[in-house]
């Protein structure tokens, strides 16, 4: 069943991103003919006719679904590739980028969240109030571009822009070890939001949690606090923490285009970038799929997370 | 005789509220012999809950705490005792199961696992032989089909039987003390009967002894040896159960009793909760006012029990009451 609904949205998301990009002004032809230096009507009429221009909209349309089926999303006219390639070769900077931003900010919302709920009136509480607070309300870009001038300048521990060094080659682990260096300022930046978002719902849920009947249960069992806290606690306080990282999926995708434009991160969304500047719309419309797939695994892995941390979320018997 | 298992002096416990702090528990004094049963009745709100509670050094944090008296456990001041040490008591030598079995116990773990849980906190059992137990324990309190009833979650469990799991891990250390507060209040009638029979049939086996929390007058004649009857905080009466229902001297008592008029048959439907003495219990903020807290509703009130709280009398047979006209009821 979920599997359905996944390919109907998806097949959704197909429709309508076609038909934005239809109707929004210029298309490839005005592109290429400008890049010629201007070019008179026949040629662009030839240019519109070899791509299949200047059929009708459904035709266009069905043609897409049709290719898209088979994963071939076309051939980008000013990469001059195929665009599931060149996808492909960018979207597991994205990936990595986005999962690792994701993870970074569920771990640390949570034990600032859980952190804060056990000590409501501690100076540490106070900090994750004001943190959150400053993390929910700054733009993305001016995170990122403050921390880019803060470690460019001032403290240059961290590279901050692109994701591997050139000049630096070798095994493995020194390859990791690079990519992992210039991982960090996008991802503090990405995910600096998310830790406010997952602090702050994460801190709401506990406290309610330790309220509950089986919390006096399990102290009455003797059990130790640690226990009582992430044994008994946290497991029942993850569910909407998860069900949010879920919704917040798509909003992480979207908030990577930006960090990548400000540490030129080569992923997908400086190939959005490069490619809306370029109206190159076969890799625009590759890239708007290729984020619905990724929302949609993403939100089919939170359902499979939520059914882990609790039992009573599918398998009924 | 000798030392008694629990011995409750003079316990008072305060909870802070918004305005002032109160106690909710004033002068309360009681005991408890290892193999017996002793059962605390009163109208809600009378701090039943909070004693039990206080034992079990669960008050609610920053609100309620122990302002005076003691609470010896086995020789031990539990109100002096170290939150350590109180760990190490807790659900081991008292355990307590509660009121709501459809939220006591947790609904992300398997009802075996919140057993064999506590076997392996305090027995130090392993993984294998705490589960294993688990199962026992689930067949001791008949949960039929233990075995595979083990990897339950409790949604997929009655209230009844959830009940039964949280007597399960109650009893799994064979604790010296039972705590039961109103454990059948949110059961229907005929699964309330199964209940009283278990605990009935577990006390003889393993001879813990019951503090038994009810409004349920007949569940109180047939598990308790003893009573408590509590009003605003106070002891009002104290005594053997036939003795208190046959010869009550506290006018609360008095009263509670008549409400139940099928006191001693066994147990019926008919059984009723005590809600019927006219008159409410008085707020939190009167309890602790020098006068007898029972005065507003009471049928041979005099001007006395206005002016002074009425010293606890005991008379040769441990039957003691907190009454000025209590020997006018003899
Ligand atoms: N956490 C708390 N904060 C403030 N007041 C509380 C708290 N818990 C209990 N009280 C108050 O303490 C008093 C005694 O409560 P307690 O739960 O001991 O009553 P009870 O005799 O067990 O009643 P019931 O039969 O309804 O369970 C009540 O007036 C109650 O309102
Ligand atoms: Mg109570």
């Amino acid at each position: 069943m979920r599997v359905f609904y996944a390919v109907v949205l998806l097949a959704a998301v197909l429709v309508l991103n076609f038909s934005l990009m239809h109707l929004a002004p210029g298309d490839v032809a005005d592109t290429i003919s400008q890049s010629m230096g201007g070019a008179d009507q026949e040629i662009l009429d030839k240019i519109r006719a070899d791509y299949g221009l200047d059929k009708p909209f459904l035709v266009q349309l069905g043609h897409y679904i049709g290719r898209v089926l088979q994963f071939d999303l076309g051939h980008s006219f000013f990469f001059n590739q195929p665009v599931t390639q060149l996808i492909l070769q960018r979207l597991p900077a994205t990936l990595l980028l986005v999962i690792s931003a994701q993870i970074l900010a569920l771990v640390l919302g949570v034990v600032l969240g859980v952190y804060s709920a056990r000590k409501p009136n501690s100076i540490a509480n106070y900090f994750v109030t004001f943190f959150s607070l400053f993390g929910y309300s700054a733009p993305v870009f001016w995170t990122g571009i403050l921390l880019l001038i803060a470690f460019s300048l001032k403290i240059p521990w961290f590279p901050v822009a692109g994701m591997r060094d050139v000049t630096i080659s070798g095994g493995f682990w020194i390859q990791f070890w690079d990519v992992a260096r210039h991982l960090v300022l996008p991802m503090i930046t990405l995910s600096s939001i998310f830790i406010a978002l997952y602090s702050r719902l994460s801190r709401a849920t506990m406290m309610e949690t330790l309220g509950a009947d089986y919390i006096r249960t399990a102290k009455a069992k003797g059990l130790s606090n640690r226990q009582v806290i992430y044994k008994h606690a946290l497991k029942n306080s993850l569910s909407p923490v998860i069900t949010q990282a879920g919704i917040q999926f798509s909003a992480m995708m979207s908030g990577a285009v930006l960090v990548e434009a400000v540490f030129s991160w080569p992923g997908l969304g400086t190939l959005a970038f490069q490619s809306i500047i370029a109206r190159d719309t076969p890799t625009i419309l590759g890239i708007l799929f290729f984020s619905a797939l990724v929302v949609i695994v993403g939100n089919l892995l939170t359902d499979l997370a939520l059914r882990l941390v609790d039992p009573r979320v599918g398998g009924r018997k | 005789m000798s030392d008694p298992l629990l011995k409750v002096q003079n316990l008072r416990i305060e909870l802070t509220t918004r305005d002032d702090v109160v106690p909710v528990i004033d002068d309360l004094s009681f005991e408890l012999a290892a193999q017996e049963s002793i059962s605390f009745v009163g109208e809600s709100g009378c701090g039943k809950s909070m004693t039990a509670l206080a034992i079990m050094g669960l008050l609610p944090e920053k609100i309620g705490r122990v302002a005076s008296g003691s609470i010896i456990f086995d020789g031990e001041d539990l109100t002096q005792a170290s939150e350590d040490r109180l760990r190490e008591i807790r659900g081991n030598d008292i355990s307590m199961i509660f009121q709501e079995p459809m939220t006591s116990l947790n609904p992300v773990y398997t009802v075996g696992e919140q057993i064999a849980e506590v076997l392996r906190a305090h027995q130090g059992l392993g993984q294998q032989a705490a589960w294993t137990m688990a199962e026992e324990l689930l067949d001791a309190v008949r949960i039929p089909n233990a075995k595979r009833r083990v990897s339950d979650y409790p949604f997929q469990m009655s209230g009844g039987q959830r009940q039964r799991v949280m007597i399960a891990m109650a009893l799994a250390c064979k604790p010296k003390i039972l705590i039961a507060d109103e454990p059948t209040t949110a059961l229907d009638v005929t699964v309330q009967a199964q209940i009283f029979d278990l605990l009935n049939d577990l006390r003889r086996q393993t001879g813990t002894s019951i503090i038994m929390i009810t409004h349920d007058m007949g569940a109180v004649a047939e598990m308790s040896e003893r009573m408590i009857v509590m009003y605003a905080g106070r002891g009002a009466e104290i005594g053997g159960v036939d003795e208190i229902i046959e010869k009550p001297l506290h006018p609360y008592t008095q009263g509670l009793i008549a409400c139940v008029p099928h006191i001693l048959a066994t147990v019926s439907a008919e059984r009723e909760r005590l809600l019927e003495v006219p008159g409410i219990v008085p707020s939190l903020r009167e309890f602790g006012k020098d006068q007898c807290l029972f005065a507003s509703r009471c049928p041979v009130r005099t001007d006395i029990c206005l002016q002074k709280r009425p010293p606890i009398e005991t008379d040769p047979s441990g039957h003691s009451v907190a009454c000025w006209h209590g020997k006018d009821a003899s």
